[in-house]
């Protein structure tokens, strides 16, 4: 088992840097889920097939070493509010061994 | 008013279900969902997605789940009540309990379930800090009647089909319609995308892109929005307006069932798992995605399970003199309240000489 370190920046500011396995086949948003670093039914809730916009995330760093936006990640990323240049859908970031010291802050919940 | 037997608020696929399981049980069930269809997440988000965790089917597309989910309870006639939401609940002297939706449609029912998923489809309202001073003040989510925005200036935002739509629709109505979209791409039906295109040659829709708008003006109703340029050279521009609608499609919420008086943990309904998926008020259940105990799993499957067991409870709290054991539908096959039949085919005995 292979476990990298990603920190993930909640919404209340508060960093938390966590072991994140590359070989569940876990994605980003499944991570802040698991150790629960947003409430429940803030996040994830289409369960992450990139078709609501409640994992959005900003990449603070490794933006280049991050798989390329599907369609589907555009469309969403584009009625989803709060969105930078840095967005990103968690649930769109599998968890690889290039990602140790992935820093990432999860965008605020709209209304 | 509406009587049921059992009243399902949520008719996605567990909601659908618990029909089937409860007609097993000669009890007659009427379904309250928000949305126009029924399916729940599984039309509205998800339709051409395909499942592979449903048992007994490899794989099967969530609309397909729900066609066929429709087809196993049609016997048992259900009632629906569409594009409304429940809004309030309360409990009679005798138990029972009526519920009344956001259009003033009342239920009355001697047993609630809460099937309600994530909650109800809610338009998604931008940030703007001072949108909620102009809701029904010239700000609105919705176009319920078209004819309201007759000889109004409108500015519409978005970038799918809804504003697409609405845009050229209202092009005829409105005085002068305005299209706000955060990029140049539009992801909608590619004759929707072709005919704004068109509507903005010849200046009948006023199409801003690469622009947001951030904040609006006016005293006792919306009279300007204030749009932002991506180009920073471009800046910002007060657009005076009638109407502004922010079209950003839908995403669920608890909603009003938040204030039921029930135990709420985690955005979710807590219910006895050790036995019958009661909520901590008698006569109200909650299952499939809505509700929340230790170890449990948002799948449909789940869910169905759930029914199951809720609608022994169920039966038992409206019959509670009456003996029952469960039956299977091999044995007993399904006799639907519209007179259907179905049950296996009786072997012929005939000898042979």
């Amino acid at each position: 088992m292979s476990d990298v370190k990603i920190t993930i920046i909640d919404r209340e500011g508060e960093a938390h840097t966590v072991d994140a396995p590359t070989d569940m086949n876990m994605n980003l948003m499944e991570v802040i889920r698991s150790y629960e670093l947003a409430p429940e039914g803030t996040i994830g809730i289409c369960g992450g097939m990139a078709m609501c916009a409640s994992c959005q995330c900003y990449m603070l760093n490794y933006q280049h070493m991050l798989p390329e936006k599907s369609y589907e990640e555009e469309d969403m990323l584009d009625q989803a509010f709060f969105v930078e240049e840095n967005s990103r859908l968690s649930c769109q970031i599998p968890i690889t061994s290039d990602l140790d010291g992935l820093e990432v802050k999860i965008a605020p919940t709209s209304e | 008013m509406i009587k049921t037997d059992i009243l399902i608020i949520g008719a996605g696929p567990t909601g659908l279900f618990a029909v089937f399981e409860a007609g097993l049980l000669k009890l007659k069930c009427h379904l309250i969902d928000a949305l126009p269809q029924p399916g729940g997440q599984c039309s509205e988000i998800y339709p051409k997605k395909p499942i592979y965790d449903i048992p007994g089917f490899p794989e099967v597309l969530a609309g397909d789940l729900v066609d066929n989910l429709m087809e196993q309870i049609k016997p048992f006639s259900p009632g629906f009540t569409l594009g409304e939401r429940a809004e309030t609940i309360d409990k009679q002297e005798d138990g029972s309990f009526i519920v009344t939706t956001n259009k003033g449609t009342k239920h009355h029912a001697p047993v609630v379930v809460i099937a309600g998923g994530l909650g109800s489809f809610e338009p998604r309202k931008p940030p703007i800090p001072t949108i909620k001073n102009y809701e029904d003040k010239g700000v609105a989510y919705i176009i319920r009647d078209p004819e309201v925005y007759r000889d109004k200036k409108v500015v519409i935002a978005g970038g799918g089909d809804s504003a697409l739509d609405w845009s050229i629709f209202l092009a005829d109505v409105a005085a002068e319609v305005s299209l706000v979209h955060r990029r140049k791409d539009f992801r909608g039906a590619l004759d929707s995308v072709e005919k704004v295109e068109e509507l903005s040659k010849i200046g009948k829709i006023n199409l801003i892109t690469d622009a947001e708008v951030v904040d609006l003006k006016g005293e006792d109703h919306l009279d300007a929005v204030l749009i932002r340029h991506k180009d920073k050279a471009v800046g910002e521009e007060l657009k005076e307006t009638d109407h502004f609608i922010p079209l950003f499609g839908l995403s669920p919420k608890l909603g009003p069932i938040a204030n039921w008086g029930l135990e709420i943990e985690k955005n979710a309904i807590k219910v006895d798992n050790a036995y019958d998926y009661q909520t901590n008020i008698p006569g109200i259940y909650a299952i499939g995605d809505v509700n929340t105990y230790k170890g449990k799993l948002k799948l449909i499957l789940c869910g169905f399970h759930e029914a199951a067991i809720m609608c022994q409870s169920a039966y038992q709290r409206i019959n509670p003199d009456k003996k029952y054991v469960m039956k299977y539908t091999t044995v007993s096959g399904v006799s639907g309240f519209d007179g259907s039949k179905k049950e296996a085919k009786k072997e012929v005995i005939k000898s042979i000489n």
